[in-house]
């Protein structure tokens, strides 16, 4: 840099009146086959970050994501699950010895150790050595580390049926539907489905959503009839007119809801 | 034309000097894979930034459609994904960003583990980027609730109750999370809005800036 007498600047500012010419450093000074950044290296990192940039949005275009029904602080038999990269210390606290009168060793105890190792690695692993076999600890501990988080995070999402969680949780928007209660067919759901399908026909924590189904009308009076999955056979009990009012009382309002 | 704006530009604040500083460092053979395809697992760190850019571009698109009210979250969320055009891509993209961010960030702590690169002269870029990684998970933490779904109301809720188990500060540091000591609701979803919009973005913006400065300062780390 300039300095001193004889300088002189753009106005009172301090820049200077001189200007340097815009022109790359030489890199064949540099050892090995050194390059500069701009732009023959980040040519190269543009078509990493494009080939990148395809693979991800094919994922995004090939996996909506989910949402899903509007959180209800009244349903009990939710049950609930963290984001995949938090399975890991929710599957912990399932342990005896990080449960309970000891869920501080869960809570705080070993992950703290375990992520205040982390930050502080460079302070705990201070030999000159940088290669994996000069720094046996320090890798024994990241590798055992590494083992059990991808075992806690295999062990609490094998447990869970994926699937059968996103269909019951399906997002059903809220219907505008007018259920018409003067329908002969509404005393009958009433009676008989409407504890596990609820009052507006679009499910509960025991059936799901009638609003929307792929069943026929022949194939709904006899799920009401014989049951289907989960759901008891029996839940309707009275004449073949009523199971027929009751059939076009739900295909009325699954009607309405096109 | 454009030269001449340049120089015009040039000539009042002088930016040559810093361009030149931005795009003036040279690239090791050891970490291109032009040369030896191991060095790959330099990219990671690159696609870390990569996905967080597309993090911060798809979320602020998500701001325009997404309302933090526990009566319209979900509804807007909804509205978003069904019926305004590319919405779901968009959310698609904030949604998996989250997960991809997670695993190109813990490829890049590996990578720079196992090489010991975090080593004399590194030690604080290393906690920096440990930091990010804190920040990041915070991010995904909070982001987590505001669709308001069930899955988000009630992972929410059992972090929340978790916090409450810290002894001492416990409490105190639920009902700061959720505004209020027992209940999980409005207050809750405008403080996690605001922590994942404004308060760790503004965070990990900071510590990402500290550590590409030191990364431009010290260098990438040598060859084993």
């Amino acid at each position: 840099m300039q300095r001193g007498k004889g300088m002189k600047f753009v106005g009172d500012s301090r820049i200077s009146a001189e200007s340097k010419p815009n022109i790359p450093k030489d890199y064949s000074e540099y050892p090995g086959r050194t390059e500069a950044f701009w732009p023959n290296f980040l040519l190269k990192e543009w078509l990493v970050g494009s080939v990148f940039l395809v693979g991800f949005l094919s994922l995004t275009l090939a996996h909506p994501s989910p949402l899903e029904g509007v959180a209800d602080p009244t349903d009990a038999a939710y049950i609930p699950l963290p984001d995949w990269y938090f399975l890991f210390l929710y599957e912990l606290l399932k342990y005896d010895f990080a449960s309970g009168p000891y869920v501080l060793f869960g809570i705080l105890i070993i992950p703290g150790l375990a992520f205040g190792g982390l930050l502080l690695a460079p302070f705990l692993d201070k030999g000159p050595g940088r290669r994996p076999h000069r720094r046996p600890i320090a890798v024994t501990m990241m590798l055992l580390g590494l083992a059990s988080v991808i075992w806690l995070t295999y062990e609490s999402a094998a447990a869970v049926d994926w699937e059968a969680r996103a269909e019951e949780n399906k997002p059903v928007p809220e219907s505008d539907i007018e259920i018409d209660q003067e329908d002969p067919g509404y005393a009958i759901f009433e009676s008989n489905c409407m504890s596990c399908h609820g009052e507006d026909l679009s499910g509960g924590s025991a059936g799901p959503s009638l609003i929307g189904t792929e069943h026929s009308p022949e194939e709904i009076g006899d799920i009401a009839k014989n049951g289907i999955g989960s759901m008891p056979a029996d839940q309707f009990t009275g004449s073949d007119e009523e199971l027929k009012q009751l059939v076009d009382f739900i295909v009325s309002v699954n009607e309405q809801a096109e | 034309m454009l030269q001449k704006i340049y120089d015009w530009i040039d000539d009042r604040i002088d930016i040559t000097p810093i361009w030149r500083d931005i795009a003036d460092h040279e690239v090791p053979e050891h970490v291109n894979p032009a040369h030896h395809f191991s060095a790959f697992v330099y990219c990671f760190g690159g696609l870390t930034f990569f996905v967080v850019v597309i993090q911060i571009l798809s979320g602020m698109f998500l701001t325009m459609y997404y309302v933090p009210d526990i009566e319209n979250a979900w509804k807007s969320v909804y509205y978003l994904q069904t019926e305004v055009a590319h919405g779901q891509i968009v959310r698609g993209m904030h949604h998996w960003g989250a997960s991809v961010v997670v695993v190109m960030l813990l490829l890049h702590t590996m990578r720079v583990f196992f090489q010991g690169a975090y080593k004399k002269p590194r030690e604080l870029n290393w906690m920096v980027g440990v930091l990010i990684f804190f920040v990041m998970l915070g991010l995904g933490f909070t982001g987590y609730l505001l669709p308001w779904d069930n899955k988000a109301y009630f992972a929410t809720q059992v972090g929340l109750e978790i916090a409450e188990q810290v002894p001492f500060i416990g409490t105190h540091l639920k009902t700061l999370l959720a505004g209020d000591a027992d209940i999980v609701g409005a207050q809750t979803l405008t403080r996690f809005f605001a922590i994942h919009v404004f308060f760790l973005p503004a965070a990990l913006f900071g510590l990402l800036a500290v550590h590409f400065i030191l990364i431009r300062r010290q260098g990438i780390a040598g060859p084993l």
